[in-house]
């Protein structure tokens, strides 16, 4: 609803025409319309107040709102209110009659006029100058800053133009609401942003450290918002490397205050942002999650997170079943992120998470939730846990939750696979009691096509899973990891451009090889092939890591019974463990004298032929050295290898 | 015992008594409500209330254990030397784990209120974590701790819970539904386990203020938010009259009259009355208090008459007075400047005294009046002159617009209004007092040693004065140092002793009328006490002649002549404050916690 202005305003046949054609069916019509329409009132305020009072800022509104109208419409319609709040007073007016700054604000409209400086860099400077003009001005204008600043693009263009000298002092406003949105607005811009937060924590404010400031609106008897916020801008300028983990601002401030927007008295909403907030902040800092798990029974008072909407809410009160319908997804998957934080490295917390009431039958049940947000949060936490060996013995397997882990990773968003993919890894280590029932409803097809893809993280994660799956299996499950995948595949992964890859690769390679009948079939099939990649890797240029793991790779073969051949013959390659046995790396020479001590080990058949053609090539002269070595370990190993000389 | 030995031979020690003051004001910031003379706060272990494996040390804030630690049998613990007063509303205590001793079987149990321990006990254990209530079994809590953390515990008298903090993290609720008067404790039970106490000596490591702050905010919330509902328009009504007749009592007419012209309500006093009383006070508070006597005898009859006891405090106020030199019936011989003997320190207006301060509020009418208009400044120069020095100028002040000024406005007006008339005044009577003065000292040689006395003293003044003349501002007045009896007048001084005897002949009356009264004797004795010293103002009775003790004497005629005028004694602001003061009180003292959040100064702005 809104006001007519004036009772004597002229409504022409032609201003009619204009609002008409915003209703057509026709989105195309509708924007010529609209581009008409900005044409028409372009300096022209009487059209202006003509199409006001045939209402066509509500439709205009609506077209903006509108998720199915193109960012082009949007646009324009943004432009014609833009225009139309350019004419008199009374226009304005009618405007703000019609709810239009809210609108415009959740419109993002401004969006497209201040954040895209290379169209109108005027704004933000012009938008800076009013600042200074009332509390008024200095509300809103925070509050569109806010509500526009969406990538570090946004963040930057800000920055540059000022935007921290300008409202740090807003933040001592008398005004509440001034000091609010301003707040807000540092959220906003030094949310994961190195250059904003290294600069914030310089700020003074009125000769006092912003730091200071914001733990001053943290304070307990702040209102809550307040208090949320602040805490906010303190866990991102942290998580931005601004300020030390351990500093007391973070530990004896900000961690508490964001534990307490967890509790049971905060509104949903806050306790959503609360331990959303909490989880990001200690995410990389064991400490942290270690005095987050002890303070005032946080772990508990997560569980009640996952109660919503709750029995009574459901008989007494429709509004609040509403409301809390409206948040328990939200709930869920904040409680998840944040168990998911917590035990991400602490055996203990994990243990306290894994006992919390129903905790493992809500993450199953989290993971086949509708919402994606819950089961890629759920599915977080699972992994979290599941870096725990002794839940992974008990907890994973009495709840079977490789289930609807499995069911996850068949049609999922990239990243719940992800999620998925890694936690699957876990449950595939050894002595997981879940990698059994897991090997049996036919996993393999699914890691091998993980590691086609396009993404790094999940080609890893396919990998890996493989090769803990390989790791100690039996000569079955090895064949039918090398024949799912396929060499072709194996080789071309051998030179992924991700060195994890790589790595995993040949972890997996060196699984496959493992104990001497294996060994021999493998390499009685593939073994050409595979001494072709290592050799390339050990040529190639790459990390110490692969290099060892390579060599490894080499020692596991020549433990093979007929696999040793394939080294022995291959001069080459023996002068490159040669090469690599005095190598400046102790790792590197410890690998490489691993595999000629095998090669000579005397037991085996032919070892005496080995010997002496190894003698001939000045390997025993390299060990008589090694045996002098410092390193202990590759002392012991050089002795031992000298002994089958002697023996 | 050896550790209390060691505590009292620190008691000398710098550091101990700086400690001390810390401790003090720490407490006093974070339990204002607390009445310590009613329930003392917890300071220190108590040497009495301990096991015999407990020894103590380093000022009874230090625990050692010295038993064999074999098995739980050998536990012991020790208790603070009070329980925690209700009126904290929110109490705090740390103990820093100095040693943990051999092994790591030991425990904290921070509350028990007898040394019974088992019953009614509630603690946190270090080598498990769990906390424990009333029982040897403990239910899982927070984490376990050892040497090195701070361990605090706090006590939420509001809701009856506790929690713990370690190393100044809240490990949330431990307990509900306590009970009251409980005992800071702790158990130790390992040889060589040793902790240290803080009930405010240092720093807390945890936030408590903080903690404090959201349940203050809580509860002025609550106040803020309760519901007044249907009766608003009575309620209207009701702080109206309030401030009416607060206005009234005090004689600010003008203000009363415009306020009720403001809010359309009527005034049940007339004009003339509320001017009486205004000049009645005003000379009480001027220490013309003979005149005060006069003036209320004129005005009201056979007030002073039926009130014996007013009239023989007043009159021994009135002794009192001439001591000071302020009274007019020992002023009439001086021919001083007024400047040294109105000494009273800041504007007339009443002492600004906080209502809740005062604990004798609304039992004791003689009181001052609690809530005085604003601050009085404590700028001597320009207020003390608004008693021109001239004794008969009293009857006319009233009508002058300066004093009509005073007691209309709050202090801080009134010295804003005075300057102008006040230096005019200081202009003229040293003027006089110069020519006085150089009389004087043309004449040389005085003609009797009593006169050179007087001589002498007058030159002290005037060159004091002239140097303040000169200086505009500088050293006002050096009242210490000029000061004599009776303003150094020997005919004064006569008339004080005649006065003086005429005064313990009204005492002899009221005796042998109303039998003996203990508070007469001893109001007697002070007076002529004063006589005792060459220098009455720095003696041990010397406060009876600071002018603030106009106050409690002006304030309880102001109340008998209402009285006589079948008026409130006391305004029933000043009633409805001291209801709220001792309702408060009274919340202490059946241990309801809020009371320390929903202080009556909180809202007196």
């Amino acid at each position: 609803a809104y006001c007519l202005l004036t009772s004597h305003i002229e409504v022409t046949a032609t201003s009619r025409h204009y609002v008409d054609r915003l209703f057509d069916p026709d989105p195309q019509k509708v924007l010529q319309g609209v581009i008409d329409m900005k044409n028409a009132v372009i300096g022209n305020n009487k059209q202006k107040a003509n199409l006001i009072v045939l209402g066509a800022v509500p439709r205009l509104l609506y077209l903006l709102q509108q998720g199915s109208s193109s960012s082009e419409l949007r646009a324009e319609c943004a432009v014609v209110l833009g225009s139309l709040a350019m004419g008199t007073e009374n226009n304005i007016k009618s405007l703000v009659d019609c709810h239009i700054i809210p609108a415009l604000l959740q419109g993002r409209c401004m969006l497209t006029v201040c954040v895209t400086p290379c169209q109108d860099p005027t704004v933000i400077p012009h938008l800076m100058s009013l600042l200074s003009r009332s509390q008024r001005t200095q509300e809103y204008i925070t509050q569109i800053f806010s509500h526009c600043c969406k990538t570090p693009e946004h963040q930057t263009v800000l920055f540059n133009h000022g935007a921290i000298q300008n409202i740090a002092p807003l933040l001592i406003s008398p005004s509440y609401k001034v000091r609010m949105q301003a707040l807000k607005c540092f959220s906003v811009l030094a949310y994961e942003n190195t250059q904003v937060s290294m600069t914030l924590v310089n700020v003074l404010v009125d000769e006092e450290l912003l730091s200071q400031v914001f733990v001053r609106m943290m304070q307990r008897d702040q209102p809550i918002d307040m208090q949320l916020t602040a805490a906010k801008c303190l866990t991102y300028m942290c998580r931005a490397g601004a300020i030390r983990t351990d500093d007391s601002c973070i530990v004896l401030k900000t961690l508490p205050c964001l534990v307490r927007m967890c509790s049971k008295e905060r509104l949903l909403e806050e306790r959503v942002e609360g331990a959303e907030t909490l989880a990001y902040l200690m995410e990389p800092d064991v400490e942290l999650q270690r005095i987050a798990s002890v303070t005032d029974h946080l772990v508990a008072m997560l569980a009640d997170y996952f109660k919503y909407p709750s029995s009574v809410s459901a008989i007494t009160d429709i509004k609040r079943l509403d409301h809390d319908l409206k948040h328990a997804h939200e709930l869920r998957q904040a409680a998840f992120k944040l168990y998911a934080s917590l035990g991400s490295n602490d055996e203990d917390i994990r243990k306290k998470i894994t006992e919390t009431e129903n905790m493992m039958d809500r993450i199953v049940s989290g993971l086949s939730e509708s919402s994606v947000k819950v089961r890629l949060a759920a599915v977080r936490c699972l992994h979290s846990l599941s870096r725990s060996v002794q839940q992974l013995r008990t907890s994973f397997h009495d709840h079977a939750v490789w289930k609807p882990l499995m069911k996850l990773l068949q049609n999922a968003p990239d990243e719940v696979l992800v999620m998925a993919s890694s936690t699957l890894c876990n449950l595939l280590l050894e002595f997981s009691p879940s990698k059994e029932p897991i090997l049996e409803s036919g996993v393999i097809e699914l890691l091998c096509s993980l590691t086609q893809s396009d993404s790094p993280a999940l080609r890893v994660n396919g990998i890996w899973a493989l090769m803990n799956m390989a790791f100690q299996a039996d000569q079955k499950v090895k064949g039918e990891i090398v024949r799912a995948l396929g060499t072709e595949q194996l080789f071309r992964l051998l030179s992924d451009p991700d060195s994890n890859v790589l790595m995993k690769t040949l972890g997996l390679l060196r699984n496959l090889l493992s104990t001497r009948p294996h060994i021999d079939q493998v390499m009685s099939s593939h073994g050409k092939q595979i001494m072709q990649a290592v050799t390339l890797i050990l040529e190639g240029e790459h990390s110490i890591e692969v290099k060892e793991q390579t060599l490894c790779i080499l020692a596991n073969i020549a433990d093979g019974n007929t696999a040793k051949e394939l080294i022995m013959t291959n001069d080459d390659i023996l002068q490159k463990i040669k090469y690599y046995m005095a190598h400046s790396n102790v790792k590197l020479q410890l690998a490489a004298t691993f595999c000629i001590s095998n090669l000579i080990w005397n037991e085996e058949d032919g070892s005496q032929e080995r010997q002496d053609k190894l003698r001939e090539l000045g390997f025993v002269d390299i060990l008589h050295k090694l045996t002098q070595a410092s390193d202990p370990n590759l002392c012991d190993r050089a002795k031992t290898a000298m002994q089958q000389y002697l023996a | 015992m050896a550790e209390l030995g060691a505590g009292s031979l620190l008691l000398g020690d710098p550091a101990f008594n700086y400690q001390e003051a810390e401790l003090n004001e720490r407490l006093k910031r974070l339990y204002p409500a607390v009445n310590e003379d009613e329930t003392p706060l917890p300071r220190s272990w108590s040497p009495k209330d301990k096991y015999s494996y407990i020894g103590l040390s380093q000022n009874n804030l230090r625990v050692h254990y010295k038993g064999h630690g074999k098995n739980h049998k050998d536990a012991a613990s020790v208790r603070a030397t009070h329980p925690i007063p209700a009126a904290c509303g929110i109490y705090y205590f740390e103990v820093k784990i100095v040693s943990k001793g051999l092994d790591f079987l030991s425990s904290l149990l921070p509350l028990s209120p007898i040394p019974g321990w088992d019953k009614h006990s509630y603690g946190y254990h270090g080598d498990d974590g769990h906390s424990f209530c009333s029982s040897g079994t403990g239910q899982p809590y927070g984490p376990t701790f050892t040497t090195g953390d701070v361990i605090g515990c706090c006590v939420n008298l509001i809701n009856n819970t506790c929690f713990y903090t370690k190393n100044g993290i809240s490990l949330g609720v431990a307990f509900t539904d306590l009970p009251p008067n409980l005992y800071p404790t702790v158990g130790l039970q390992t040889p060589g386990e040793i902790v240290d106490a803080n009930f405010g000596q240092q720093p807390f490591v945890f936030d408590i203020e903080d903690y404090m702050s959201e349940w203050r905010a809580k509860i002025h919330g609550m106040i803020a938010r309760f519901p007044i509902g249907e009766r608003l328009g009575e309620w209207q009504a009701v702080l109206q009259n309030m401030v009416s007749t607060y206005l009234v009592h005090h004689g600010y007419c003008a203000t009363a009259t415009a306020f009720a012209r403001a809010t359309e309500t009527l005034i049940q006093e007339d004009q003339t009355s509320i001017k009486n009383r205004q000049r009645i006070q005003k000379l009480v508070l001027a220490g013309r208090v003979g005149e005060a006597i006069e003036a209320t005898q004129q005005l009201y009859p056979g007030l002073l008459e039926h009130n014996p006891n007013l009239l023989f405090m007043l009159k021994c106020r009135q002794f009192v007075e001439m001591v000071n030199g302020t009274d007019s019936e020992v002023r009439c011989f001086s021919v001083r400047s007024p400047k040294s003997q109105d000494s009273y320190p800041g504007s007339p207006s009443l002492s600004p005294r906080h209502g809740a301060t005062n604990p004798n509020l609304h039992s004791a009418g003689a009181d001052s009046p609690t809530c005085s208009n604003g601050v009085t400044p404590p700028n001597k120069n320009k207020s003390h002159n608004k008693y021109p020095g001239v004794s008969s100028a009293s009857s006319s002040s009233s009508s002058s617009p300066s004093s009509v000024n005073y007691s209309e406005s709050n202090s801080t007006d009134s010295t804003k209004s005075q300057p102008h008339s006040g230096t005019s005044n200081q202009e003229e009577t040293s003027d006089s007092e110069m020519e006085i003065e150089a009389e004087h000292y043309t004449n040389g040689v005085a003609e009797n040693p009593s006169a050179r006395i007087m001589n002498g003293t007058y030159k002290h003044q005037e060159i004091l004065q002239a140097q303040d003349i000169s200086l505009g501002n500088g050293v006002a007045e050096d009242s210490c140092a000029s000061r004599q009896l009776c303003g150094g007048n020997q005919a004064a001084t006569e008339r004080m002793i005649q006065f003086g005897r005429e005064l313990q002949g009204l005492n002899e009356q009221l005796c042998r009328e109303y039998g003996k009264n203990v508070t007469h004797k001893k109001m007697l004795q002070d007076a002529f006490s004063l006589l005792a010293y060459s220098d009455p103002w720095n003696c041990p009775v010397g406060q009876q002649l600071d002018p603030m003790q106009r106050e409690n004497i002006c304030s309880a005629l102001n109340s008998a002549i209402l009285e006589s005028q079948n008026l409130p004694k006391q305004p029933p602001l000043m009633l409805a404050l001291g209801q709220a003061t001792e309702c408060v009180q009274l919340m202490a003292r059946v241990r309801s916690g809020s009371c320390s959040f929903a202080r009556v100064d909180n809202f007196l702005h």
